[in-house]
């Protein structure tokens, strides 16, 4: 089986975030890149289904250069070769122009399982998935918090809020999986070695065939303002010396809630 | 005239809450189509029309419902064409995101996801969105031609009946759903069993944190809301952790709650947190750590252990209660 994960590298999320006051863009330089957690639950359930069937994983990201470092934490988890998509022309790219130059990265390849995360972790739209499963003509089986795949047809226990359904949707399908599906394996010594040797293909716009049709050029949306939300105001603060719940509880009959 | 659509989402008739939200802004903004899909759905256009769809299409097909997003895509692609409405709302619900993203590649028109408001401005949109947990608010605007998509979260809009709501026009359509294309389909629905009531929908929310130390320990945050007719909610470190599923999430990638009084136990209030519950109307906090950033947010805050305290309120609250 050949399974395709979707990787993207972003601001280290531990790290407070920072918007460009000019250009009104997430801040790149400066901070630690990172692959997105979320991602790496990708990673590890692409795994788990090549471990389980054979075949092979595909890490594919688009981005600067430096994005590289994030498929190379990948294929040091054990995904066997990657795809980087980089192009000047690139920068600036909203969800569907990400979503466009993935689906003409894959052309004329052929993979049973695409996988994404449900939403990349710095803030975006959660969009690109299915923006691609339209692209690709595949059905989406999204939110997935378990994953089987097996007879021509892969299952999943898809999130809901009063609990989860079960989706089946023949192969090639794309998924979208959330943090609560496995457990990330943490690289080994042995893996990150391995990872420096494993083939990477960098693509642009060019050899894509999306020359002056992605970025810049493609922009949908654009942010023109950004301003501070009013924070909201502190109350009381006061010590438990012993009273700490009858004050709660006063309070709480002030506002009728008992 | 061009107007907005509404992707009104039911369930056996009834609209969802984010449905109703929906059309509550989108009438603000002009004249609005509601969409509902599947069985049930014409059950539901009447309150769809209290709350300010002059139209409601609606199509009643199984297919809908049991088959995630590509029909609804389809059906919606297919009268955008048709009646060429400016702007397309759906809710930042499972369905609505898979629905409007879709969409917007089928299209290529903007998709803007994650709003908390909407107006218009200079003939286009203007669009906002909360980033960095809520401390920053930024305005997008579409560049693509029309409509323009937007995912709005879930309470970022309180539903409010249209004084001048009218006798809905009801269209039901009828066209055949496209069976020629793979598709995901749902086999069976499971739901986890929860007491009280929802998260959504609670007036009083009872929210525990790490703090609590152990899973057992929500046995008292149960008991507490049980008395106060409360829902029970989590810090995603507690979802991590597994002491609760995450249905019971709030914050960032979890829910967005606006109870009128919040009670966080053990929460240090970090700000993926807060953006899901700082719209509460007032918020107590109890935590050991006076540093804790929750209590920059607390109408009443208290420094101490929420091992003690929290069984002590429980006695508190029963005595006032007269039991
Ligand atoms: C991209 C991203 C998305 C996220 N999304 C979410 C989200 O949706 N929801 C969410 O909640 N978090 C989210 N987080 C995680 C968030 O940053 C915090 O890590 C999390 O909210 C912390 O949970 P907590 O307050 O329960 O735990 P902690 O931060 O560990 O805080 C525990 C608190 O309990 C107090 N405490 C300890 N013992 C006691 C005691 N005996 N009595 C009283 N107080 C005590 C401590 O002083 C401390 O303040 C996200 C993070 C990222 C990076
Ligand atoms: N630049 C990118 N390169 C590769 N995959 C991406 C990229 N951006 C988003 N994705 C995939 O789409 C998912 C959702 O991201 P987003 O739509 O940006 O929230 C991510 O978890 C990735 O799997």
């Amino acid at each position: 089986m050949n399974v395709l994960v979707c990787v993207k590298q972003i601001p280290d999320p531990n790290a407070p975030g920072k918007l460009d006051p000019q250009t009104k863009r997430l801040v790149r330089e400066g901070v630690d890149l990172v692959l997105d957690p979320g991602d790496e639950h990708g990673v590890e359930a692409g795994l788990q289904l090549v471990e389980k069937d054979g075949g092979e994983v595909t890490v594919i990201s688009m981005g600067p250069p430096k994005a590289l470092e994030a498929i190379r934490r990948a294929l040091a988890m054990g995904a066997h070769r990657g795809i980087l998509i980089t192009d000047p022309g690139l920068e600036n790219s909203d969800a569907i122009s990400t979503a466009r130059a993935i689906a003409a990265a894959i052309k004329g390849q052929s993979y049973e399982i695409i996988i994404c995360g449900t939403e990349s972790t710095d803030g975006s739209s959660g969009a690109v998935p299915a923006q691609l499963a339209e692209l690709l003509g595949l059905p989406l089986l999204s939110f997935a918090k378990k994953l089987e795949v097996g007879d021509g047809k892969a299952v999943i226990d898809r999130q809901t809020d009063e609990g989860y359904d079960v989706v089946e949707a023949p192969l090639p399908t794309l998924v979208t999986v959330t943090g609560g599906i496995n457990e990330a394996r943490y690289p080994a010594l042995r893996g990150i070695m391995q990872a420096k040797n494993k083939e990477v293909k960098q693509v642009g716009l060019k050899e894509i065939g999306l020359e002056g049709q992605a970025g810049k050029a493609a922009l949908t949306q654009e942010v023109i303002e950004a301003a501070p939300a009013e924070p909201r105001k502190a109350g009381e603060v006061i010590d438990d010396k012993g009273e700490g719940a009858k004050r709660v509880a006063e309070f709480l009959k002030e506002l009728k809630v008992i | 005239m061009p107007g907005i659509f509404v992707f009104a989402e039911t369930s056996d008739g009834t609209p969802s809450p984010v449905a109703l939200e929906l059309l509550t802004k989108a009438r603000a903004l002009g004249p609005t189509t509601a969409i509902a899909l599947g069985p049930g759905a014409a059950k539901a256009a009447e309150a769809l029309a209290r709350h300010g769809a002059r139209k409601v299409y609606v199509h009643e097909d199984v297919a809908f419902r049991d088959i995630l997003a590509s029909p609804a895509v389809d059906l919606l692609a297919r009268q955008i064409d048709k009646d060429q409405p400016e702007l397309v709302l759906f809710g930042m619900t499972y369905d609505g995101r898979d629905v409007a993203a879709r969409l917007s590649a089928r299209l290529g028109t903007a998709l803007i996801a994650n709003a908390t408001d909407i107006a218009r401005r200079d003939g286009s949109w203007a669009v906002t969105t909360p980033m960095f947990g809520g401390s920053l608010l930024v305005t997008t605007v579409p560049m693509a031609k029309a409509p323009t998509l937007v995912l709005l979260r879930p309470k970022a809009v309180a539903a409010q009946p249209a004084e001048d709501a009218s006798a809905p026009q009801v269209e039901t359509l009828s066209d055949p759903v496209d069976s020629s294309k793979p598709v995901a389909r749902v086999l069976r629905r499971e739901k986890e069993k929860a007491s009280g009531p929802k998260l959504e929908d609670a007036a009083v929310i009872v929210s525990g944190g790490r703090g609590l130390g152990a899973p057992e320990n929500f046995k008292m945050l149960d008991e507490l809301a049980a008395e106060l007719g409360a829902a029970v909610g989590a810090s995603r470190a507690v979802v991590d952790a597994g002491w609760k599923p995450y249905a019971f999430q709030i914050g960032q990638t979890g829910k967005t709650v606006k109870p009128t009084v919040y009670i966080a136990l053990g929460i240090s209030g970090a700000m993926q947190h807060t953006v899901g519950m700082k719209g509460a109307k007032t918020i107590i906090a109890i935590n050991k750590d006076r540093e804790a950033p929750i209590f920059k947010l607390a109408d009443l805050g208290v420094v101490g252990d929420v091992h003690k305290i929290v069984p002590q309120l429980i006695q508190e609250v029963r005595s006032r209660k007269g039991k």
